[in-house]
C-alpha cells in the first residue's frame, strides 16, 4: 500500500494548482474580486467549522456510553431537560450563523454593484462562439470594435454593459470579477478593475452551443499611459501595407467572401457579422482564445476553420495554395 | 428466455440516438465554383437547367443546414429585398410563383449567377455550401422541405407562422409563373 500513497496524494495537489494563475478567482487582481474571494474565504472557514463541530458532536454522542434503560416509559426529567437546552443553543447558534452570513453576503454584494462613476465603458456582445467589444465613447469618431480582447487601464474602474446577439452567453474573468449573464435584449452590468498590470483569462460560463468550450476573452490591464496609446491605434483605421505580399495579400481579402463578414476599417470591408479585423494583428489569441496568434495560426484558421472549430460560423474559404501566405501576411500586419 | 423483451425494447430505444448528422467540414479539396449541381446558363424560366450529381435533399433535408441558410438569410442581408420571404423590391419567396423556377437548383442558380433587374450574383461572395444552405432555406419559405427539418420559431417578432408551422405545398414542378415573367421580355 506504501507506494501507492504519492498516486493518491497526486490529485489533490494537482487541484490546488489551480488556485493561482490567469483564470482563478482565489487569485484576485481588483477590489470586485478582492470582495468575492473574502467572502468565499469567510463562508469555508465558518463552515468548515460548523462542520467539525457538528461531526465532533456526532462522534461524541454515538461513543458516549449510556445507562441502560430498565423501564421503556419511565420519565427521567433530569437529562432530558439538559438535552432541550443543548439543542436550543445549536439551533439559536445555526440562526446567528446563518443571519451573519447573510449580513456579510448581502454587504459584500452591495458594494459590488453600488455602481458610481467609470471613466470608461464598454459594451461587450456575446455571440456564437466570441466576444464583440465596442469602447463607448462621447465622440463618436472616437469610439471602436474589437474582438475578444479587452484592454483596461490599472487602477480604473470599468464599466461593462453586457448584451447578447443570439443565446444566453455568461461573462467571468474569475481574477477579476464574478460572473454576470448576457442575455439576448436585455444590458447587464458589471464593474471590473485591475490593481495590476497583467493578462487574464475569462471564459463564457453559460453552455451556448458547440463551441462554448472555446470561447474565451482576454483582459489585459496595463498602466493608464499604455492603455491610451492601445486606445488611440485602435482608433486609427488600418494602415494600407507597403510591401507587394501584402499588398497582393489585401487584394485577396478584398475580392474574396471575407469581406461579407469582415469589416476591416480604412478598406472597402464592412461586414458586421463576425469579429472586426482591423488591428487582428495587435491581439494574442485568434478565434476566441483558441489558437495564438501568428501567421502559421491565422492560415491554418483560413484554411480549416471547421477543423479547428467545427460548428464555428467561419465557413472554409477555398484558397488555392498560393493565396494563403499573402493573406495570413497581410493580416498579420494588421497591428 | 425471459429477459428477451426488455433487452429489445432497450435496443429500440437505441435505435433513436441517431438523428442527423450535421456536415460542418465541407470537403476542403475541390476547387470554388467546382459545384456539384451542374448548372445552365441557358434559358430563364421554369426546367432549363441540367442536373446531374445532386438534387440538393442533402440540404432541403437537413435541420441544420436548413437554420443555417437562415441565419444567413439575415446576415447577407437576403431580407432588404425579398423582406422575410414576402418580397419586397424583389419578389416573394414564399408563394409558389417562380420567375427563373422554383426548383433547389434553380435558386442555387439564381443566387450563384444574379439575375436581371437588380438580383446581384454572390458567386465568389459566397462559398458554395453557404448558397446551397440559404437555397434549402428559401425553399423551406414555402414547405417544400420535411416538417421535422425546417426550421422553428423565430427569438424576434415574425410576420407570418415559423417555416415547420406552414402547410406544405404542393409539389409544382418548377412553380407557376407570374405575370412579370410570362411578358415578353
Amino acid at each position: 500500500m506504501r507506494c501507492c500513497r504519492p498516486a493518491l496524494l497526486t490529485p489533490p495537489l494537482l487541484l490546488l494548482t489551480a488556485c493561482s494563475g490567469w483564470q482563478s478567482s482565489l487569485d484576485p487582481q481588483g477590489p470586485q474580486a478582492d470582495l468575492l474571494a473574502g467572502l468565499f474565504w469567510v463562508f469555508t472557514a465558518v463552515l468548515s467549522a460548523v462542520w467539525l463541530l457538528t461531526m465532533t458532536a456526532l462522534v461524541v454522542a454515538l461513543l458516549r456510553r449510556h445507562p441502560a434503560r430498565t423501564e421503556p416509559l419511565e420519565l427521567n426529567t433530569r437529562p432530558e431537560r439538559g438535552m432541550a437546552r443543548t439543542v436550543g443553543a445549536a439551533a439559536a447558534l445555526t440562526l446567528v450563523v446563518v443571519v451573519a452570513l447573510t449580513v456579510v453576503s448581502y454587504g459584500a454584494q452591495r458594494a459590488l454593484f453600488s455602481g458610481g462613476e467609470a471613466p470608461l465603458t464598454l459594451k461587450v456582445k456575446g455571440h456564437q462562439w466570441w466576444w464583440e467589444v465596442t469602447y463607448e465613447d462621447p465622440g463618436p469618431s472616437r469610439q471602436f470594435t474589437t474582438a475578444n480582447e479587452i484592454h483596461v487601464p490599472v487602477g480604473q474602474p470599468v464599466h461593462v454593459k453586457l448584451e447578447s446577439a443570439d443565446v444566453i452567453h455568461s461573462f467571468w474573468v474569475p481574477n477579476l470579477a464574478g460572473k454576470m449573464d448576457a442575455i439576448p435584449g436585455r444590458e447587464n452590468r458589471l464593474v471590473i478593475q485591475a490593481s495590476k498590470e497583467g493578462v487574464f483569462r475569462g471564459q463564457c460560463t453559460e453552455f451556448c452551443g458547440w463551441q462554448h468550450a472555446h470561447m474565451a476573452i482576454t483582459v489585459v490591464a496595463h498602466s493608464l499611459e499604455d492603455f491610451e496609446r492601445w486606445r488611440e491605434s485602435q482608433i486609427s483605421a488600418a494602415e494600407p501595407p507597403d510591401d507587394p505580399v501584402r499588398k497582393r495579400g489585401m487584394q485577396i481579402f478584398l475580392s474574396r467572401p471575407c469581406v461579407m463578414c469582415h469589416q476591416i476599417r480604412g478598406t472597402p470591408a464592412a461586414g458586421k457579422v463576425a469579429p472586426d479585423l482591423t488591428h487582428i494583428g495587435s491581439r494574442l489569441h485568434i478565434a476566441a482564445g483558441t489558437l495564438p496568434n501568428g501567421r502559421g495560426n491565422l492560415a491554418a484558421w483560413i484554411v480549416d476553420p471547421q477543423g479547428i472549430k467545427p460548428g464555428a460560423h467561419m465557413p472554409l474559404i477555398k484558397l488555392n495554395a498560393e493565396e494563403v501566405e499573402p493573406l495570413a501576411r497581410y493580416l498579420e500586419g494588421l497591428k | 428466455m425471459k429477459r428477451l423483451p426488455p433487452i429489445a425494447a432497450a435496443l429500440v430505444f437505441l435505435s433513436a440516438c441517431e438523428r442527423e448528422d450535421r456536415e460542418f467540414r465541407p470537403s476542403p479539396v475541390a476547387g470554388e465554383g467546382d459545384a456539384a449541381i451542374a448548372l445552365s446558363s441557358i434559358a430563364p424560366g421554369p426546367g432549363g437547367t441540367e442536373m446531374r450529381a445532386d438534387t440538393g435533399k442533402a440540404y432541403e433535408e437537413n435541420a441544420y443546414h436548413l437554420s443555417e441558410g437562415k441565419r444567413l438569410f439575415t446576415w447577407f442581408n437576403c431580407k432588404g429585398c425579398h423582406a422575410n420571404g414576402g418580397g419586397g423590391s424583389g419578389p416573394a419567396l414564399m408563394d409558389d410563383r417562380w420567375i427563373y423556377g422554383g426548383e433547389f437548383q434553380n435558386i442555387v442558380q439564381s443566387i450563384g449567377e444574379g439575375r436581371p433587374n437588380g438580383m446581384p450574383s454572390f458567386r465568389g461572395k459566397i462559398p458554395d455550401e453557404l448558397i446551397m444552405q440559404i437555397a434549402g432555406y428559401v425553399r423551406s419559405m414555402g414547405r417544400h422541405v420535411p416538417m421535422d427539418a425546417a426550421p422553428g420559431r423565430n427569438d424576434d417578432l415574425m410576420p407570418r407562422p415559423s417555416e415547420h408551422r406552414l402547410p406544405s405545398s404542393p409539389a409544382v414542378t418548377g412553380g407557376t409563373v407570374p405575370p412579370s415573367g410570362q411578358a415578353p421580355q
